[in-house]
């Protein structure tokens, strides 16, 4: 147990489903208070619900389509409305939407990628770092990727560029909030065995991936959870803000 | 979470600063904590400190011979050896044109190829075991740079750099290998900087966290890389620096 996140209060967005489902338990693990936020998987989110309130942890479902930025500030006030506060925000709701070469890519497939990936990190956390502000700080997690560093895998440009925008927001507002006491960084998983992976990549592709990884495997949602913990632990990492902790397995090391 | 309960793990440099925080964070997560460093009294001090946990080692990690010597004194008394952190380090601060080369070739055999001495004497032990957590003391010099500081910059940037080159190689026996980038840290090594006014206020101004860090603030990185939880991440270097390189 990390003593200092106990009873602590965790929004975690996308958190119906692979990492940020692995997150939201290993918060409730921890006996933290965790918002679970879904879009369209609500048995998925209660099921998670039910793994944080058999470990211990205290669970409320908040539902939205971040695509919009009032859904970012409702789940926020919804989250505060339960707990009377926010300790923590783990910004993990994404996509890749598509997988589509440059020749291909329209204003509507932009619109949604960057909307969702990107517009609803700043949306969320300037909603919560409101809060935070007044509690006298908090902690802030986005969820990049590796794509953020590569590239990004055959037809996820705009999925790579969208990462790349969250790693550098993680750095801006490290240091723009660091005077309100709130710390923010960032974790970027490789290749982790997930829906996302089910819906995006064929089973070929994920062989092909398979063999760039020096650890030879494609990682489990379980193996990122420690970093999230680690991350927002002030008793572990008061010290670091402004971070991406690189959870791929080798795979690329800036 | 984060038990590193029935480890075994060798911490150079670990009498004091960051070794020594290191130290106690491992041994606070459960591990029984191997101490080594060149003073004995210092040592015996600090393992006494430990108690049950803490045990100790004298060698000059330049000295290739006796590290050797050391790492497999341990797998013979412990039996096994799970975790190395590879702190030891020096400093040495010369303009570049007063530079002697003999000093410059001081801090590389204690920054750099000591470093590559222990991971290859503990790899002999954690090959055979499948299992194995080796960490290394970068620095954020490693990615930004001070004047005057040339050896020790060209040594944490190789330390990077052979993090990264270790990660892979190791990769296939189940070893994983990652880095610690301190920044700024208010440790002994430090104490004549945070003595002066001037560098005092500029770490201060610089570091968005608006101080240097504390020796608490170190170790639970280690343990963090050390531990189950972290069993994926491999070839990283972590950055504890409160903000620094992500601010110019």
């Amino acid at each position: 147990m990390i003593a200092d996140l106990k009873g602590k209060a965790v929004l975690v967005t996308g958190a119906s489903t692979g990492i940020g489902a692995a997150a939201a338990a290993a918060f409730g693990a921890n006996g933290a208070r965790v918002a679970i936020h879904y879009n369209r998987s609500r048995a998925q989110a209660e099921e998670v619900a039910g793994r944080v309130r058999a470990a211990g942890g205290e669970a409320v479902l908040v539902s939205g389509d971040l695509a919009s930025t009032a859904a970012c500030g409702d789940i926020v006030e919804r989250t505060v409305q339960a707990f009377g506060r926010i300790d923590v925000l783990v910004n993990n709701a994404g996509a890749m939407v598509q997988r589509r070469p440059l020749a291909e890519i329209d204003d509507e497939l932009f619109d949604q990628v960057v909307h969702l990936n990107v517009r609803s990190v700043v949306m969320t956390t300037g909603a919560a770092a409101v809060h935070m502000r007044r509690q006298g700080g908090g902690n802030v997690i986005n969820v990049t990727s590796i794509a953020a560093r590569h590239g990004g895998g055959p037809g996820a440009l705009l999925y790579a560029g969208s990462k790349g925008f969250v790693s550098t927001l993680t750095r801006g507002m490290a240091k723009e909030l660091v005077r309100d006491k709130i710390r923010v960084n960032a974790v970027a998983p490789g290749v982790i065995a997930t829906p996302f992976h089910d819906r995006f990549s064929t089973p070929e592709m994920l062989e092909s991936f398979r063999t760039t990884i020096p650890m030879n495997r494609i990682g489990d949602a379980d193996e990122c959870a420690g970093a999230f913990l680690f991350l927002a632990s002030d008793a572990l990492s008061s010290y670091i803000t402004g971070q991406i902790i690189e959870v791929n397995g080798g795979q690329y090391m800036p | 979470m984060f038990s590193l309960s029935g480890k075994v793990a060798l911490v150079t440099g670990a009498s004091r600063g960051l070794g020594w925080a290191m130290a106690q964070s491992l041994a606070k997560a459960g591990a029984r904590v191997v101490l080594a460093g060149r003073d004995e009294t210092a040592l015996r001090s600090r393992a006494g400190e430990l108690g049950e946990a803490g045990t100790w080692v004298a060698f000059d990690v330049t000295d290739h011979a006796a590290a050797a010597r050391a790492v497999a004194q341990i797998g013979e008394r412990e039996g096994r050896l799970d975790i190395l952190v590879n702190n030891a380090g020096i400093q040495h601060r010369r303009p570049l044109r007063e530079f002697e080369t003999a000093d410059f070739q001081r801090v590389l055999d204690t920054n750099l190829t000591s470093v590559w001495v222990l991971a290859r004497e503990a790899s002999r032990l954690m090959i055979p075991q499948r299992a194995g957590r080796i960490i290394m003391t970068g620095s954020i010099t490693g990615f930004v740079a001070r004047p005057t500081i040339s050896a020790y910059i060209a040594s944490k940037g190789a330390v990077h750099a052979l993090t990264r080159e270790l990660a892979i190689e190791l990769a296939p026996h189940r070893i994983t290998v990652n880095a610690i980038a301190p920044g700024f840290f208010a440790t002994e090594m430090n104490s004549a900087l945070i003595d002066n006014a001037e560098f005092n206020g500029w770490v201060c101004s610089r570091t968005p966290a608006g101080r240097w860090g504390t020796l608490e603030e170190i170790g639970p990185a280690a343990v963090f890389l050390a531990s189950d939880e972290a069993s994926y991440v491999n070839g990283h270097v972590l950055t504890v620096d409160g903000g620094f390189t992500a601010s110019m």
